[in-house]
């Protein structure tokens, strides 16, 4: 626990001693804010919720979030602190654990900042807050899963870049596996029991079932067991190289 | 405090580490010494945990590495190569977030932390980021960090790399002021350095063990090894030469001319006799003769020349046997 602690201290100070989180952060709301009041048409919908806001995270977390977990693992191998940390008396997931939920934190963090749309949406009319409030908790176990896959997919490389860009393509993937687009690839040949396995991984279909403001104990474990099984992973390449 | 027995490691149809085996005592300080990729990081690697052994057996303070890795690692200070450290943090907060990791906390951390910047000298830089810290304050950093929790096993990985030579001193100063109390295995590819600071040198080749002693009884396997070394001035001539090789027990003798000197190597027959009869032989034909003499000593040998003729990892020679230890 001391050491788990240790780790996610170091690496949530690490986002704030370089410009990386202030600039996270900027481009984080500016682009939430951009997409929400001219994208979505905030306004011109008349509706005094966040339904539109809340819309757009997936799609702006595929590039954004990626952004934050490419340079967990990979930053360490490039550098060779990795040598130093694995060579530490720190048990393997509590460095796994400590890396995840410094991001995690950090992002959660980044998606704290955007209250003041909330607050907009109060003043403007009187909207239901706990739908919001589900909203955000939605969007923040989405985040986690985004993240715990951006994180197991940097420790298979040392380069920032291919962490990044392999990244986006599964988190995309996990995105619109409800979608036609990846549905009807299997549609025709696959037995419908599979197309709804595939649909069920979905975050969109998980995300949106939340930002309704229904709270379902089922999306919650969706989430829940997507991070822990993709950590997991992470753990076992970490380990894997270990043995060259 | 430190049992390596048979340890192995393949990266797949490659082996970096054939079978290795050796024991560090307290008190010892171990010269680890091979061309560059001999097997002496790799080995390092799996002693620390950070790769997993193929085969073989390392045991640190009775803790088995793979076994008992955490209880391991806990005894050991670690300087990997090239001494990295996470570059954005100052080296105050990098030394903090060991001194947590090893569960040093409160006023012992920071005890810890003053001991450890003390005997690096890094007082100066403390709060700078470490990476824009010059080559010799970031293997400081490394130092720093390996030695903070006083542990009772030190390993590290070319220590005084990319040092300049008051620095490697003071790095050699501090290495020989802990070695009373720790078992201490250094590698390196500096050869004096062996001389000025190990009990013991161990060379690898291809990664096998070649050869195994104290500095002395390495250098004893040199062929300078008790050989007399005799510098001139001046003009030589042949009959010089010829009444040197004349001079009783003898085998054969290597002519150096460098600048407006000449100096003569003079081997014996025997490389186990003690070369004190052999330079007072020299040193007496020299006054006869009135020779201008420039220099006059008997050879320990050299250790670079035992080096050499023991590895050849970095040339494509492979004679399949060898004169291991």
């Amino acid at each position: 626990m001391n050491e788990l602690l240790a780790v996610f201290h170091r690496e949530l100070g690490g986002y704030f001693a370089t410009p990386l989180a202030f600039i996270f952060i900027v481009i984080f709301l500016f682009t939430m804010g951009a997409f929400t009041f001219y994208l979505g048409g905030y306004y011109e919908s008349g509706q005094a919720d966040l339904a539109i806001f809340f819309n757009f995270h997936p799609w702006l977390y595929l590039f954004l979030i990626p952004a934050i977990s490419m340079r967990l693992w990979a930053e360490e191998r490039r550098t060779g602190s990795i040598e130093l940390l694995l060579s530490l008396p720190v048990p393997l997931w509590a460095a796994v654990l400590g890396k995840f939920l410094a991001a995690w934190v950090f992002s959660g963090l980044a998606l704290a900042l955007t209250f003041p749309i909330w607050l907009t949406v109060n003043y403007l009319g009187d909207p239901d807050n706990g739908v919001i409030l589900a909203g955000y908790l939605g969007s923040f176990l989405m985040a986690g899963g985004y993240l715990a896959i951006g994180s197991c997919l940097s420790a298979v490389t040392r380069n920032q870049v291919i962490a990044f860009v392999v990244s986006v393509a599964v988190c995309f993937l996990f995105t619109v596996s409800g979608l036609p687009i990846v549905i009807d690839f299997f549609s025709g040949w696959a037995p419908q029991q599979i197309l709804n396995t595939i649909a069920s991984f979905s975050f969109l279909t998980h995300f949106n079932a939340i930002t309704r403001g229904v709270i379902d104990l089922r999306d919650i474990v969706y989430f829940t067991t997507l991070i822990g099984a993709w950590l997991i992973a992470c753990g076992i390449v970490v380990d894997m190289k270990k043995a060259g | 405090m430190i049992v390596i027995d048979g340890l192995t490691k393949h990266f797949g149809p490659f082996t970096a580490v054939d079978r290795i085996g050796f024991t560090v005592e307290k008190g010892e300080v171990l010269g680890f010494l091979g061309p560059n990729g001999a097997g002496k990081s790799t080995t390092m690697k799996m002693i620390t945990g950070f790769l997993a052994p193929s085969a073989g057996s390392a045991r640190v303070c009775g803790h088995d590495i793979v076994t008992d890795t955490l209880a391991a690692q806990r005894t050991i200070g670690y300087l990997p190569e090239g001494a990295p450290a996470y570059g954005d943090m100052t080296p105050r907060g990098f030394l903090r977030f060991i001194a947590r990791v090893r569960r040093l906390s409160g006023t012992d951390a920071e005890k810890a932390i003053d001991r450890a910047v003390e005997a690096t000298e890094l007082g100066g830089v403390l709060e700078q980021p470490i990476d824009t810290l010059s080559k010799g304050f970031r293997r400081r950093v490394g130092l720093a960090q390996s030695i903070l929790h006083d542990p009772p096993v030190l390993i590290m990985d070319e220590p005084t790399d990319g040092l300049d030579p008051n620095q490697k001193f003071e790095v050699r100063k501090l290495i020989a002021r802990m070695s009373a109390e720790k078992a201490i295995v250094i590698s390196t590819h500096i050869l004096e350095e062996v001389d000025a600071i190990c009990t013991r040198a161990l060379i690898i080749d291809r990664g096998r063990v070649v050869a195994d002693g104290t500095p002395a009884a390495l250098m004893a396997r040199s062929r300078y090894h008790n050989a007399v070394s005799l510098t001139l001035s001046g003009q030589t001539t042949v009959q010089m030469a010829e009444k040197l090789k004349a001079l009783n027990g003898i085998a054969s003798m290597e002519i150096v001319p460098r600048g407006a000197e000449t100096t003569f190597t003079l081997f014996p027959v025997s490389a186990r006799e003690s070369d004190v009869l052999l330079v007072d032989a020299v040193a007496r034909l020299a006054r006869d003769e009135n020779w201008p003499v420039r220099a006059l000593y008997g050879e320990p040998g050299r250790l670079d020349e035992v080096f050499r003729s023991l590895t050849r990892s970095d040339t494509t020679v492979t004679d399949g046997k060898k004169d291991a230890a």
